[in-house]
């Protein structure tokens, strides 16, 4: 089943094409990591499925028009991890997490004993139980990057949009949230599409990588046949060595010229 | 609702109760505190209780005191709850119910039917609406200048309000310095008062305002997925831009209600809110219910100070507020963590 699937996607922003003309679809339970350089519209993109900006041609959930949800349905369907979220610094991490069962709460009512247990659910997965009374200023980088996941689990929505999940965190962060990612879909059916910056990462927790480039598809396929050394030269302006081990390449280095 | 929110909701309603005693209690006549309940009690239908008290005493509790406690509790209850909504919707912990040009609005309309207009304003009470329109046309004036000037932002929306606040403060203090013999009566009304005359202002009021609040608590959930920001609240399902639209608008009309009645009464807006939010936490399905009924009675608090500091001259209200309320204001944005 195709989980999600773009045809034709444009999106301009302040009257530049950002994002043009991306076809795109995306299986069931399969994870897609959006590459290319800064500016390439992977953000831009990400939020174009999530409903957040008006887009020219088709984006369908499911088998669905995105255009023809409403604003809750595309919450049932899919959650966004955005680049960077904006944190009520006194807000206890359970209040916050309660939040993403949003879509599922009645318009002025109050949540059901089903939205608290899918919360506790999401906290006990990203283990954040004894962090439920804490206000979100008192946690460290890493751990907030798990509350706002933890948020986005509790959506229990079937696609999950991750923007940039590791900017800002150290290796071993980087190194934990996408393990808790990859956790999660073995856990049950979950898609992921993500927006990535560190190809090493993308190589290794991927199972097909997209490269945009000035807005457009340029390259897709598995990791390890999209990020190459010609490839990544072309089109990040880079001179890099891809590094392999027996089961292929598992590492992007950049190369100083002249060394 | 949860325990947990019952406990506090039972005591700012204690609160409440208490601060409706002590103004009915407080005034040159004394009542005492058990006659008052008795006369309340005997004017309940089938229960038989005779009011000790003579008839005078009887109309200054009923007609002058009463009138004037549950006109302070609705105003204090308004400008609070919609201090908090404004908090709410656009992230700045700053933000108050005048913030958007209501009150300089208000104060033009007011000083202008007084100025111009003072036979028709005196023999039919035009006051209060000539303030009710003239803050509608700030927050209009306003509104439209700020989504001209940076669309969605609310940083410019904020810019716009205080851009048509300094213009029509301007055209304000213009004109009442041209008409120097109504001086004392605009600055009175400016300052804020709660003088009333038997139940009548309460019942011009009362409609806006808790129709306002009504509006207002039932996005009492809503406003904490809108602290999350636009864009997660939008991911969320919720209807941003509607939102902000519906709750600023019952904010505005409660707001414009109880200043076109009791003239400028600062900082109800700011202290109220940001006392509930140091203690009991952002949890805006706590701080709005407790924000009116916290504001109801901080006011009529304030009111019995204002009326008996320098009896039998009276403080104007507005003074007393911003006297307490300029220092905490300070306060709170030197504390302030989420100004955003």
């Amino acid at each position: 089943m195709t989980a999600l699937a773009l045809d034709g996607v444009s999106v301009a922003l302040g009257g530049t094409r950002v994002v043009d003309g991306v076809s795109l679809t995306v299986d069931d339970g399969e994870w897609v990591t959006l590459i290319g350089p800064n500016g390439a519209g992977k953000s831009t993109l990400l939020r174009a499925i999530a409903g957040l900006v008006p887009f020219e041609g088709e984006i369908a959930l499911g088998g669905t028009p995105l255009r023809s949800l409403r604003r809750r349905e595309v919450a049932r369907r899919l959650a966004l991890v955005p680049q960077s979220p904006l944190l009520p610094p006194d807000l206890p991490v359970a209040q916050y997490v309660l939040l993403g069962r949003t879509p599922h709460v009645g318009a002025f009512a109050a949540e059901s004993a089903r939205d608290h247990a899918a919360a506790a659910r999401a906290l006990e997965r990203l283990e954040l139980a004894d962090f439920v009374k804490r206000p979100l200023h008192a946690l460290s980088g890493g751990e907030q990057q798990r509350v706002v996941l933890a948020r986005a689990i509790a959506q229990e929505a079937p696609l999950l949009l991750l923007d940039e999940p590791t900017t800002a965190l150290d290796i071993g962060r980087q190194q934990q949230a996408l393990e808790l990612v990859a956790e999660l879909r073995a856990h049950g059916p979950l898609t992921v599409v993500s927006a990535m910056h560190e190809l090493t990462l993308a190589l290794q927790y991927a199972d097909r990588a997209v490269l945009l480039a000035e807005g457009r598809v340029v390259a897709s396929g598995p990791p390890a046949e999209i990020v190459t050394e010609q490839l990544i030269a072309e089109h990040y302006h880079a001179d890099v060595r891809v590094i392999a081990n027996g089961d292929g390449p598992v590492a992007v280095v950049p190369r100083r010229p002249g060394r | 609702m949860t325990a947990s929110r019952r406990l506090p909701i039972a005591c700012a309603a204690l609160f409440l109760a208490g601060a409706g005693l002590v103004g009915l209690l407080v005034g040159p006549v004394s009542l005492g505190a058990l006659p008052i309940l008795r006369s309340a009690l005997s004017h309940l239908p089938l229960l038989h209780v005779h009011s000790p008290l003579s008839g005078p005493d009887d109309a200054i509790l009923w007609q002058l005191r009463a009138p004037r406690v549950v006109l302070g509790a609705l105003v204090g209850g308004m400008l609070a709850l919609a201090g908090a909504s404004y908090q709410g919707v656009f992230r700045n912990p700053l933000a108050d119910p005048y913030l958007l040009g209501i009150a300089a609005g208000a104060g033009l309309g007011a000083t202008l039917a007084i100025v111009y207009a003072p036979d028709v304003v005196h023999s039919y009470d035009l006051t209060p609406l000539a303030a009710f329109a003239g803050g509608a046309v700030g927050v209009v004036a306003a509104y439209a200048l700020g989504r001209s000037a940076g669309g969605r932002s609310t940083a410019s929306l904020i810019l716009a309000g205080v851009t048509v606040t300094s213009f029509l403060t301007a055209v304000q203090t213009f004109v009442q310095q041209q008409h120097s013999q109504s001086l004392q009566e605009v600055y009175s009304w400016i300052l804020g008062h709660l003088d009333t005359a038997g139940w009548h202002d309460d019942a011009l009021v009362a409609p806006y305002i808790l129709v306002s609040a009504v509006v207002i608590l039932f996005h009492r959930r809503v406003l904490d997925v809108l602290s999350v920001g636009d864009e997660e609240a939008a991911t969320l399902g919720v209807n941003v831009r509607r939102t902000r639209l519906v709750v600023v608008a019952a904010a505005t009309v409660g707001t414009a209600g109880a200043v076109a009645i009791s003239g400028l009464i600062g900082f109800v807006g700011i202290i109220v809110p940001h006392a509930i939010r140091l203690v009991l936490g952002p949890s805006y399905r706590l701080i709005l219910p407790l924000s009116f009924l916290g504001g109801a009675g901080f006011l009529v608090l304030t009111d019995v100070i204002a009326r008996s500091v320098m009896a039998p001259a009276e403080l104007p209200i507005g003074v007393v507020t911003m006297f307490f309320g300029a220092p905490f204001f300070g306060i709170v944005l030197r504390t302030s963590r989420s100004f955003a």
